[in-house]
């Protein structure tokens, strides 16, 4: 069968490869390569060796950037992974209106994050006036936390249903093993549920992780890097680097912050990936 | 002992139905301020419902759909949400069938490069990706579908194939003996065993394609086509002052029908999001 298939083997893989090629490979290599020249179009790319790099690397702004990025993401996959799987917890114990619950909380998800951010900006805003306080658009922490917010509100939903999946797949018989063995509740969630859920765990802290250091839209929308760029996440500085500033030489630093950004992501999410994975448990 | 744990029961219903007002609480406000009177809605007032004599109907919805263009922009994004997925769904699955049942070296380095691509930030490729669809010229919501083919094909390749490792390859050489060349096979055999894996990377693919913003914005001409994020983001955006009304109303237009499809296809959505992260 595969000597057949080979055969078949353009039909089946090349428009795939080659929009694949178009719209990922040639882009990718493209910018690693542009990474090290000074342009304004894909044209008159210039060799500039590691000045971009060097510049970035003491680009204030960026590293600013950065540090608000981790710890954005450092509060909201802690915050959105403890909520989701409480909430897990309590919609697997059979209660009454459980598919109620489980279709409000997933709402959120659906919606756009441009849409999101507008929507909290909205409400956010209203509720700082009403206590006196700065609007976002001067208010750094006010739009530290509405990020998380948002962020909490849109992605509970999902990873709350990744992590009953994962409770719903424990098997009875372990569960009535703990209960024979006389362990209580608290001793059964995390000797026996937690790891036997692990696999979601991996999953969810993968997908939080890699959301909040690629948020884009909501940070966008919500603040927009208001006040002064101080809420700027990294994959906005990138755009800016890009697309709001005149002259030479932004292209090319865009571009060499963007593969650092790219390192950066790929990294810590392969040591994310490796620590949770280990963990896992064969029932 | 009983009775405590009805009690708890009891409770715990009540706070998870305080949380659930909460959760759409957001929504419900944009909603009652879309029926205000522009003059109407402000800081102090927008936590009330409109009373009669700032009630405006529809006014606000109707200003939306005509100042706008919201129709365009929806059809839009209905072409582009419908053409990206169908090729996404059709052409991947094919891709990763032949990825899982050839063992060749350029089937394990395609498998390789799609996981790494699920991995890159899009502001990666961001620049040279819009250019190189600007000289392609695929930035038209006719064709930027390849586009989005390529850049999604990562997700739904890995899934795909995390899928059909499970099914036995049995099936397919008994088919193939039988006389089925590989097409054959993969349209009357695979492909309907698929479907499950279909419906979750189907809504996955759909839920990115209909709210993405930043792909459509570089790659499409902005003055000519807008999609709906893109539009919501022109609106707010701009410079000068922002209607409030229309503005909401034009978040409730986007808002609405995806609550509806959400509603009716609840049990796919949650069950596909369910089952596509276990196997990815």
């Amino acid at each position: 069968m595969e000597k057949a298939l080979k055969k078949y083997g353009p039909i089946f893989t090349l428009p795939t490869f080659i929009a694949f090629c178009i719209g990922f490979i040639w882009p990718f290599l493209q910018g690693l390569y542009l990474s090290f020249c000074q342009f304004t179009t894909v044209d008159n790319a210039k060799w500039n060796g590691l000045k971009n790099y060097i510049y970035v690397l003491q680009d204030e702004a960026f590293l600013d950037s950065f540090g608000f990025t981790v710890a954005f993401a450092v509060v909201s996959i802690l915050s959105i992974n403890v909520i989701a799987f409480t909430l897990a917890l309590l919609l697997t114990r059979g209660l009454k209106g459980t598919n109620f619950f489980r279709t409000v909380f997933f709402m959120p998800n659906l919606i756009g994050g441009i849409v999101l951010g507008y929507i909290w900006q909205i409400l956010i805003n209203c509720v700082l006036s009403l206590v006196e306080a700065p609007l976002l658009a001067l208010n750094t922490a006010a739009g530290y936390w509405g990020l998380i917010i948002l962020m909490c509100w849109q992605q509970i939903g999902y990873m709350m249903i990744i992590y009953i999946a994962g409770l719903q797949n424990i098997s009875e018989d372990v569960l009535e093993a703990a209960r024979v063995d006389g362990a209580n509740s608290w001793q059964t969630l995390i000797k026996v549920k937690l790891p036997m859920v692990m696999s979601s765990i991996t999953v969810c802290v993968f997908l939080t992780l890699t959301n909040s250091f690629k948020l884009f839209d909501q940070n966008l929308a919500l603040t927009g890097g208001d006040p002064n760029h101080t809420t700027d996440m990294l994959a906005l500085n990138i755009y800016q680097t890009f697309y709001s500033r005149a002259g030479m030489q932004w292209k090319g630093y865009g571009q060499a912050k963007a593969v650092i950004f790219c390192i950066l992501v790929v990294t810590i999410s392969l040591i994310q990936l490796n620590a949770t994975r280990k963990r896992e448990v064969q029932s | 002992m009983k009775k405590f744990v009805k009690v708890g029961n009891v409770l715990l219903t009540v706070v998870l139905t305080v949380l659930s007002v909460a959760w759409i609480y957001p929504v419900f406000m944009i909603l009652i301020n879309t029926f205000k009177q522009e003059n109407a809605i402000s800081t102090d007032t927008v936590f009330d419902l409109p009373t009669a004599e700032i009630f405006a109907g529809l006014q606000n919805y109707i200003t939306a759909i005509e100042s706008q263009g919201f129709l365009k922009s929806l059809g839009y994004s209905l072409v582009i949400t419908i053409t990206s997925v169908a090729a996404i769904l059709l052409l991947c699955s094919m891709c990763a069938w032949y990825i899982t049942r050839v063992n060749t070296f350029f089937a394990k380095a395609l498998y390789f490069m799609f996981a790494f691509s699920m991995v890159v930030p899009f502001q990666m490729v961001m620049f040279t990706l819009s250019q190189t669809a600007d000289r392609l010229k695929f930035n038209t919501p006719w064709n930027i579908w390849v586009i989005y083919l390529g850049f999604g094909a990562g997700l739904a390749v890995f899934m795909f194939t995390g899928f059909m490792k499970s099914i036995p390859v049995e099936i397919e050489e008994a088919a193939m003996i039988d006389g089925c060349n590989p097409i054959q096979t993969y349209f009357q055999i695979v492909m309907p065993m698929l479907k499950p894996t279909m419906i979750s990377v189907g809504i996955l693919e759909a839920m990115w394609v209909w709210n993405d913003y930043l792909l459509p914005t570089l790659v499409l001409d902005i003055k000519e086509y807008r999609t709906i994020p893109m539009l919501i983001q022109y609106f707010r955006g701009g410079y000068g002052r922002v209607e409030m009304g229309p503005m909401m109303a034009c978040i409730m237009l986007t808002v609405i029908p995806i609550i509806v499809v959400y509603l009716c296809g609840q049990k796919y959505i949650i069950k596909g999001v369910a089952a596509g992260a276990v196997k990815g």
